[in-house]
């Protein structure tokens, strides 16, 4: 259908339309159809009554549940303050990451002495240092963003190191060649060349900031987060509460997937026409 | 400058690094500007460390994590890599489990922990369940690109050599889709640390580096707490290297579908 010589005459555009929205209402439907025969199952096994209600919530009662946590704003609240936690706690990975990264990738000598303490520190799962981290910087705020800024430097640091090695040496010579200073040069084809990669670093330090900072939530007895709302509606078997904090964990995870890097990615590298989108 | 003298003084300058960190660590530590129960000499440590493996109270806390991990990581094997498989090989499989990945991939592992702690009682089950699900995503859509990326030529070439289904899946298929099949091993093994070392941490068991970890916070012992981080980080350092650069060897580089990265 596609390599008809197509689009000259005008109904023939209109019925390709026509056709096209066809075909998305027909994908949409597709991808919707999973989810509810998987809903459909447990809806079945929620109301057949194998499992007590209380534990194995019917899709109504987790609805009702995530409408009314939201019109009363405690789940807003949680929201807001999980997303600051990240988003400090991802800032400082950034700027801390970029910055040693550019350094290791830039002078031989910083690469020598961060590597080692970097490829010591990265190996280890970043939740394992939460315990201590708790210790030494109490319960609270304070550990839990140092402790999502930390985890999440190490794929920033990789990523921008492997980034500003991979910028052609041949750019790197015309460009002096040329005449550019170490600014200019650093400005103008370090930072675009590299940019592919620190991209990735960031996505990849965002996605680890955010499953880090969930259990630090439920370790670190703040008194509101995502995290903490779902481990503490444990105590009170609140099975429906959960599963509406997960829903909305998992939203959250997507829409900053999805919504903030490809937006990012858009407008630098793939405009510039160094990555296809 | 030759490439070997290049090589020894990158050596002998993140030699220097490490001694000089440690030694800036002992100072800090001996200063007493901090309470020695939140900074621990390294001699300290390493006794500590020392004594858990004679008493062998460490050995314990070792199998088990890797038990409840290599229980977990082994279902999510079995169950998303032929799953994996299918969804690359026929397209009404992929159209129904496509959408429910893409959803369910984006929520962390460790979220599920409280709801699996009420549904399934504290204690192993939860961590192994945790383990399968990390592990499940990076198989399972590994495998699924892996098999739509072989070359149709290979598959067309195999079927006209008489090749029937089996022989076409053994001996094209499976390996063709190694190379990603092992990048999603990686992947998961290391989803599957993070989940298992967070999930013992949470759903309380006896037993595990996690709840070792954990449980040391409650009475300040930060000897054992950082004993055990080298322990899970040589663990996980040991896996990535070991296991999974000798598993690469054997297959995909010796068949020649993946060059050794450069180093």
């Amino acid at each position: 259908m596609s390599n008809s010589p197509a689009a000259s005459v005008l109904p023939a555009a209109s019925a390709t339309v026509d056709a096209q929205t066809d075909a998305r209402w027909r994908v949409a439907l597709r991808n919707l159809f999973p989810f509810a025969v998987v809903g459909a199952l447990w809806e079945v096994t929620a109301h057949v009554g194998v499992f007590p209600r209380r534990l194995f919530p019917p899709l109504e009662d987790v609805v009702a549940t995530l409408v009314r946590l939201t019109a009363s704003g405690i789940l807003p609240h949680h929201v807001f303050d999980t997303m600051v936690r990240l988003l400090t706690g991802f800032a400082i990975a950034a700027v801390v990451g970029v910055a040693i990264g550019i350094a290791m990738g830039r002078s031989r000598r910083a690469e020598d002495i961060v590597l080692p303490l970097v490829s010591i520190g990265a190996p280890i799962p970043g939740i394992a240092y939460a315990p201590l981290f708790m210790l030494w910087f109490g319960l609270g705020n304070v550990g839990a963003v140092l402790l999502v800024g930390f985890v999440s430097a190490f794929p920033v640091i990789f990523n921008t190191w492997t980034g500003v090695k991979a910028v052609k040496e041949i750019w790197v010579r015309s460009a002096q060649a040329m005449g550019a200073d170490n600014r200019r040069l650093f400005r103008h084809v370090i930072l675009p060349g590299a940019l592919p990669y620190v991209l990735t670093g960031l996505r990849l330090g965002l996605a680890q900031a955010w499953r880090i900072l969930v259990v630090v939530e439920m370790l670190a007895a703040v008194p509101w987060g995502l995290g903490w709302l779902i481990f503490g509606a444990r105590e009170f078997l609140n099975t429906d509460v959960m599963l509406a904090g997960i829903a909305v964990i998992g939203a959250i995870g997507l829409a900053l997937e999805h919504f903030v890097f490809k937006r990012l990615e858009d407008f630098t590298v793939v405009r510039w026409g160094m990555m296809v989108s | 400058m030759t490439a070997s003298s290049d090589r020894t003084v990158s050596l002998r300058r993140a030699a220097i690094t490490v001694v000089i960190a440690a030694g800036l660590y002992e100072a800090f530590a001996r200063s007493g500007a901090f309470p020695p129960a939140l900074l621990p000499t390294l001699p300290t440590i390493a006794r500590r460390l020392f004594d858990m493996i004679a008493d062998g109270s460490m050995l314990h806390h070792v199998l088990y994590t890797l038990y409840r991990m290599l229980f977990g990581f082994g279902l999510a094997i079995v169950f998303a890599l032929p799953l994996g498989i299918l969804m690359g090989r026929y397209r009404p499989v992929e159209r129904f489990v496509l959408p429910l990945a893409s959803a369910l991939m984006p929520i962390p592992s460790l979220a599920w922990v409280p709801v699996f702690i009420l549904w399934f009682g504290l204690g192993n089950t939860v961590s192994v369940l945790i383990v399968f699900y990390a592990a499940m995503f990076p198989l399972l859509l590994n495998a699924w690109s892996g098999v739509r990326s072989i070359n149709q030529i290979w598959l067309r070439a195999a079927g006209a050599m008489g090749a029937d289904e089996r022989a076409l899946f053994w001996k094209v298929i499976i390996p063709g889709t190694s190379p990603f099949i092992i990048t999603g091993l990686r992947q998961a093994f290391l989803r599957a640390w993070i989940a298992v070392v967070g999930a013992e941490m949470l759903a309380a068991s006896d037993w595990g580096l996690g709840w070792v970890i954990y449980d040391a916070k409650e009475f300040l012992n930060t000897d054992v707490m950082m004993a055990s981080l080298a322990v899970i980080g040589c663990i996980g350092f040991m896996f990535e290297r070991v296991v999974f650069g000798s598993l690469e060897r054997a297959t995909v580089l010796r068949w020649g579908m993946m060059r050794m990265a450069k180093s």
